[in-house]
C-alpha cells in the first residue's frame, strides 16, 4: 500500500510542476502568437509561421520518442535521465506547444471590437493583454490548462514505461510485469479519479467565471 | 471653434490584389458643440474613416489635426493620449463583457492611471448621467441593447473627450432604443458641448440628431451642406436616394420617364412649407400642377419638406410660375428623364438593340 500512496505523490508531483511550467511559458507564448499573427494587432507574418511551424513539429512527436530524445537536456537540466523529477522535462516540452496552441485559440474568441475599445480608451498592447485580453478570454483559458492536465496525466502515466516513476510506472512494473491485475486496476483507477477531479475542479472555476451571463463556449 | 479638421485623408487596402480605396481624398472640419453626420450606403468607407481618426487604423496619406497636433505624425504615446481626448461608441457597444458597467465605465481612467479615491465619484457621477446607476453591479449581458449603448456613452465621455465618435452607434437597436440613445447623445452635446461625428446608413438618425452632413460614396465625400440646405438640393443622386428612404426603391429621375411634361423637385425650407404655394400657382399662372411624390422631414432647425411636381401648360404659364415659386424662396430642381439608376428593362432593352 505504501508503494500506491508514494506513485500517488510522485504523480501529482510530475503532473503539477509541468504544469505549472508549460502554462507559464505556453500563455506568453500564446499571447506572442496572437499578437503577430498576420491579422494581429503587431503583424509579423514571418516570426509567427516560425512559432507556428515549430508548435506543429513539437505537437505530432509521440510522448515517447520526444522523451527519449531529450534524454540529454533532461540530465543537463537536473542531473539525471530518468526517475520522477527528469521526466518533468519531457513532460513540459511536449505541454508547452499545446498551450500556446489552446491559448491562442481562446484568445481568438475575444471579439476584435472589445480590443478596439480597449486601445481606443487608450491602452499600450501591455495593458491591453493584462487588462482585456487575458480577463476576456479567462473562462476559455482555465478549460484550457484543465485539457492541458489531463493530457499530461496520460502521458506522465505513459513515461513509467521508461523509468519516469509513478502511478503507470507502478501499473506496468507491479500489475503488467507482475501478471498482479489488482494492483494494475487499482492504479488505474486512481489515475481515472485524478482525471475525474481535475475535470470537475476545472468546470467549477469555468462556470463561476462564466456568471456574468456571457454564453459557455461548446 | 474648430475641434478636428481632417485635410486630404488617404486609406485604401489591397483586396485579392486589388487597391479598395476605402477613403479617397477625404476633407473635412467640424467645430465644437457641433454634430457632423458622415451618410453612406454600406461599403462607403465611414467605418475606416472613423478608425483612420483615432489612428486604429493608419492613414496612407492626409493630416488629421486635433488638440493642435497633427496625429498622423505622432509617435504612439501621444496618440494614446489623444485618444482619450475623443471617445468612441460602437455599433456592436463592444463593452468589456467580463467587467461589471461599473468597471467598464472606470476602464480609461484605471489606464490613464487614475487612484480609486478619484475614480469613484467620477464614475458614479456618469452612471447617474446614463441612468444606469442601479445597474453599476451588473454585466453587460445582462442589459439590453439601449442601455450598453448607454454604458458605451459613459465610458466614451469617462476622460472628458473633446469629440465624439459615433459608429454606426443606433444601427443594431430598435426604433424604441435607438430614439432613447440618439435624444441621450443629444443631450451629451447640449449639456457637455463637445463636437460629435456621427456615422450611420440611415438619414433617419442622421436628420434627427446633426447640424451638418456628409455624403460619402466609394471613400469619397460626394456632397457637405448643413442639413436644412441637403434636404432643400440635393446635389448628388445617392443624397436624393438617402432623403427619400429605402423602402422607396425608385429613384427621383424615374418620374420624369413618366410623363412627357417636364418635372422638377421643389424643395420648401421651414417657412414655407405650410403655405399653399402650389395650388397658388395653379390658379395665378393657369397650369396644371400633377404632384408625383413628396416629403416632409422634421430636422434640428425645422422642417423641410419636397415635392415632385409636373407642370402642364403653356411654356410661359410654366416659366412665371416657376419664377414665382422662386421669388417665394422655394429650391426648384429639374429632373431630367433618363437619368435615374432603375430606368427599368426599356431603355437596358434599346442600348442592346443598338
Amino acid at each position: 500500500m505504501n508503494e500506491f500512496v508514494r506513485a500517488t505523490l510522485e504523480t501529482v508531483y510530475m503532473v503539477l510542476t509541468s504544469s505549472i511550467i508549460s502554462v507559464v511559458i505556453g500563455l506568453p507564448l500564446g499571447v506572442l502568437l496572437i499578437l503577430v499573427r498576420p491579422e494581429g494587432l503587431r503583424p509579423k507574418p514571418n516570426l509567427y509561421r516560425a512559432i507556428d511551424v515549430t508548435i506543429n513539429v513539437l505537437r505530432s512527436i509521440p510522448f515517447m520518442i520526444l522523451m527519449i530524445v531529450v534524454f540529454p537536456l533532461s540530465r543537463l537540466l537536473v542531473g539525471r535521465a530518468t526517475g520522477t523529477t527528469a521526466t518533468i522535462v519531457p513532460l513540459a516540452i511536449l505541454a508547452i506547444p499545446f498551450v500556446a496552441r489552446i491559448m491562442e485559440q481562446s484568445f481568438l474568441e475575444v471579439d476584435y471590437g472589445v480590443l478596439e475599445a480597449g486601445l481606443a480608451s487608450g491602452a499600450t498592447i501591455g495593458q491591453l493583454v493584462r487588462t482585456v485580453l487575458i480577463p476576456e478570454a479567462l473562462p476559455a483559458l482555465v478549460n484550457g490548462v484543465t485539457i492541458t492536465i489531463i493530457n499530461i496525466i496520460g502521458n506522465s502515466a505513459m513515461a513509467g514505461a521508461i523509468g519516469g516513476g509513478g502511478l503507470g510506472d507502478l501499473a506496468i512494473r507491479y500489475g503488467l510485469y507482475r501478471r498482479n491485475s489488482l494492483n494494475l486496476f487499482v492504479a488505474v483507477a486512481i489515475t481515472i479519479a485524478f482525471v475525474q477531479i481535475v475535470q470537475f475542479l476545472g468546470r467549477l472555476i469555468e462556470n463561476r467565471l462564466r456568471r456574468d451571463g456571457t454564453s459557455p463556449a461548446l | 471653434m474648430c475641434v478636428i479638421r481632417v485635410e486630404h485623408l488617404r486609406k485604401s487596402f489591397l483586396l485579392d490584389k486589388t487597391a479598395i480605396h476605402a477613403v479617397d481624398d477625404v476633407s473635412f472640419s467640424v467645430d465644437e458643440g457641433e454634430v457632423f453626420g458622415l451618410i453612406g450606403l454600406s461599403g462607403a468607407g465611414k467605418s475606416t474613416l472613423v478608425r483612420c481618426l483615432n489612428l486604429l487604423e493608419r492613414p496612407d496619406s492626409g493630416e488629421i489635426w486635433f488638440d493642435g497636433l497633427n496625429l498622423v505624425e505622432q509617435d504612439d504615446s501621444v496618440l494614446r493620449e489623444k485618444r482619450c481626448r475623443m471617445g468612441i461608441i460602437f455599433q456592436h457597444f463592444n463593452l468589456f463583457m467580463r467587467k461589471t458597467v461599473w468597471e467598464n465605465v472606470a476602464y480609461p481612467l484605471r489606464i490613464a492611471g487614475q487612484r480609486t479615491k478619484e475614480i469613484i465619484p467620477r464614475v458614479e457621477e456618469l452612471l447617474d448621467y446614463i441612468g444606469l446607476s442601479a445597474h453599476a453591479r451588473s454585466y453587460p449581458a445582462e442589459l439590453s441593447g439601449g442601455q450598453q449603448q448607454r454604458v458605451g456613452i459613459a465610458r466614451a465621455l469617462a476622460m472628458n473627450p473633446r469629440l465624439l465618435l459615433s459608429d454606426e452607434a443606433t444601427s443594431a437597436l430598435d426604433p424604441v432604443n435607438t430614439e432613447l440613445v440618439l435624444s441621450m447623445l443629444r443631450k451629451v452635446v447640449d449639456d457637455l458641448g463637445i463636437a460629435v461625428i456621427l456615422i450611420t446608413h440611415q438619414m433617419e438618425v442622421a436628420k434627427a440628431l446633426c447640424d451638418r452632413i456628409a455624403v460619402m460614396e466609394n471613400g469619397k465625400i460626394v456632397e457637405e451642406n448643413t442639413v436644412e440646405e441637403l434636404f432643400l438640393r440635393p446635389r448628388h443622386a445617392v443624397t436624393r436616394r438617402m432623403i427619400r428612404g429605402f423602402d422607396e426603391d425608385i429613384p427621383l429621375e424615374h418620374f420624369a420617364d413618366l410623363t412627357s411634361a417636364p418635372v422638377y423637385r421643389l424643395g420648401f425650407r421651414s417657412q414655407t412649407v405650410t403655405r399653399p404655394l402650389i395650388s397658388d400657382i395653379s390658379r395665378r399662372f393657369n397650369v396644371d400642377a400633377n404632384i408625383l411624390a413628396g416629403n416632409i422631414n422634421a430636422l434640428v432647425g425645422g422642417d423641410v419638406g419636397y415635392l415632385v411636381v409636373s407642370f402642364e401648360g403653356e411654356e410661359e404659364a410654366v416659366c412665371g410660375a416657376l419664377s414665382s415659386l422662386h421669388e417665394d424662396g422655394v429650391e426648384i430642381l429639374k429632373l431630367e428623364p433618363g437619368n435615374g439608376q432603375n430606368n427599368g428593362v426599356g431603355l437596358h432593352a434599346k442600348e442592346e438593340v443598338r
